[in-house]
C-alpha cells in the first residue's frame, strides 16, 4: 500500500511536472525537501532525547507501570486481545497520554515501541500457530493502533490557538470546544470502525 | 486565554518535576536513568530520518510540480457543489501527507479572510481535529517493516472524514 502510495507520489509529481513545465521546480524541490527532512531531524534530536529519558526514567521507577494499571481498563477495551501485563499496554498508554497532552514528539518514541511490541506479540501467535496474518502484514493491534493515532487524541490544539493569535483573532481559545468536539468525533469514527473490522475471528 | 496560556506552559514542567520526583521518591538512580533513556532518543531519530526523507521529497515534488492545486481546484469544485468552500480542499488533501505543509496553508488562510472568519474557525477546527494519516503510518509501518497495512489506512481516512465533517458542522454553528 505504501508502496504504491510513495511510487506514485514521485511518478505523478514528475509527469505532471513535465506536463506543466514546472520540472525544474520539481528538481529543486527533491533536493531542497531532502536537505529539509535531514534539517528537521537535527532539530528534534535534542527533545527527542529529554522525552526518552524522562520516559526510561518514568518506567524504571515504576511510574508508567502505575499509570498503565489505571488506564488498564480503556487499553483493555480497545485492545481485548493483548494478554494481560504484556509489554505493549504499557507503551500504548504511554503514546497515547503524550498524545492526548499534544506533546508530538514525546508520543513517537514509545510509538515505535508500542509497534515492535506488537510485532513480537503476533510472532509469538504465529509460533504457536495462533496468528490470522501472514508475516509483514500488520497484526490488527497494529492496525487499530495506528487508526487510534490518526483520529487525533490532543485535548487542547495550543499551536494553532497561538497562531490564531497572532494573526489577530479576537477570541483565539473560542476553537476549543469545537475542536474537542470534532476530535471526539474522528476518534469515535476511528473506534468504531476499528472495533467492526478489528474483530478476531473465534475458532 | 490567559488561563489556557498557564495550563499550556505548566504542562511540561509539570511533567518532568512529577516523573523526577517519582523517581526521588522511590530512591531511584533517575540521572542514570536520564542518561541511558535519552540515548534512545538518537536512535529514534536516525530511525525515522530514512522515512521523513522519502515521505518529505515526496509531497515536495508533489507540490512543486503544481499537482496538488490542481487537484485541489478539480476537488474544490466537487465540493462547492457539496458547499464546502474550495479553499478548504488543498488544506484537507496536505494535511493528509504533512503537517507543516498543512500549517502554511492554514496560515494563508488566516492572512486572507481572517482567524476568525468561517474558514480560518473550519481550518482552526479541522487542523486541531485530525493527523498526518501517510506520515503515521509510514513511520510507525516502516519501522516494524510491515508491507502489508490491510485495514488501516480505510480506518483512518474515516476517522478524518469524520474530523473534517464535524469541523465543517461545528465551525458553522459557532458564527
Amino acid at each position: 500500500m505504501l508502496n504504491y502510495l510513495w511510487a506514485g507520489m514521485l511518478l505523478v509529481g514528475i509527469a505532471y511536472g513535465a506536463f506543466t513545465g514546472n520540472l525544474a521546480q520539481v528538481s529543486e524541490a527533491a533536493l531542497e525537501s531532502a536537505g529539509e527532512a535531514v534539517t528537521l531531524c537535527i532539530s528534534m534530536v535534542g527533545v527527542m532525547a529529554l522525552w526518552t529519558g524522562l520516559m526510561h526514567t518514568a518506567r524504571e521507577s515504576g511510574l508508567m507501570g502505575q499509570l498503565t494499571r489505571m488506564a488498564r481498563p480503556a487499553v483493555r477495551w480497545l485492545f481485548p486481545d493483548i494478554p494481560a501485563g504484556h509489554e505493549a499496554q504499557e507503551h500504548i498508554t504511554a503514546n497515547v497520554i503524550a498524545n492526548i497532552l499534544g506533546l508530538g514528539w514525546a508520543a513517537t518514541p514509545s510509538g515505535l515501541k508500542a509497534m515492535e511490541a506488537l510485532g513480537r506479540l503476533e510472532d509469538s501467535r504465529r509460533r504457536e500457530g495462533r496468528s490470522q496474518v501472514p508475516e509483514g502484514a500488520a497484526s490488527n493491534e497494529m492496525c487499530n493502533f495506528l487508526i487510534l493515532n490518526i483520529s487525533s487524541l490532543q485535548l487542547i490544539p495550543v499551536t494553532i490557538i497561538v497562531y490564531r493569535s497572532q494573526y489577530g483573532s479576537v477570541d483565539p481559545t473560542a476553537i476549543i470546544g469545537p475542536a474537542m468536539a470534532a476530535t471526539a468525533c474522528s476518534t469515535a469514527a476511528g473506534i468504531l470502525y476499528m472495533k467492526i473490522r478489528g474483530r478476531r475471528k473465534r475458532t | 486565554m490567559k488561563l489556557l496560556g498557564y495550563l499550556s506552559e505548566l504542562t511540561i514542567p509539570l511533567i518532568i518535576f512529577y516523573i523526577v520526583g517519582y523517581g526521588l521518591l522511590q530512591k531511584k538512580q533517575v540521572y542514570e536513568y536520564f542518561i541511558s533513556g535519552a540515548e534512545e532518543g538518537l536512535r529514534v531519530v536516525l530511525r525515522i530520518l530514512p522515512t521523513l526523507v522519502g515521505l518529505m521529497v515526496g509531497v515536495g515534488i508533489l507540490r512543486a510540480s503544481g499537482f496538488l492545486d490542481f487537484l485541489g481546484v478539480l476537488l474544490g469544485r466537487a465540493a462547492g457543489s457539496l458547499g464546502i468552500s474550495a479553499e478548504l480542499i488543498p488544506v484537507i488533501l496536505v494535511r493528509m501527507f504533512s503537517s507543516s505543509a498543512a500549517t502554511g496553508l492554514c496560515l494563508d488562510i488566516f492572512k486572507e479572510y481572517g482567524p476568525d472568519s468561517l474558514l480560518g474557525r473550519t481550518v482552526s477546527i479541522m487542523m486541531s481535529s485530525t493527523e498526518t494519516i501517510f506520515y503515521t503510518m509510514s513511520v510507525y509501518f516502516m519501522a516494524v517493516k510491515v508491507k502489508k497495512t490491510r485495514y488501516t489506512l480505510a480506518g483512518a481516512l474515516l476517522a478524518t472524514l469524520a474530523g473534517v465533517a464535524a469541523s465543517v458542522f461545528l465551525a458553522g454553528k459557532m458564527g
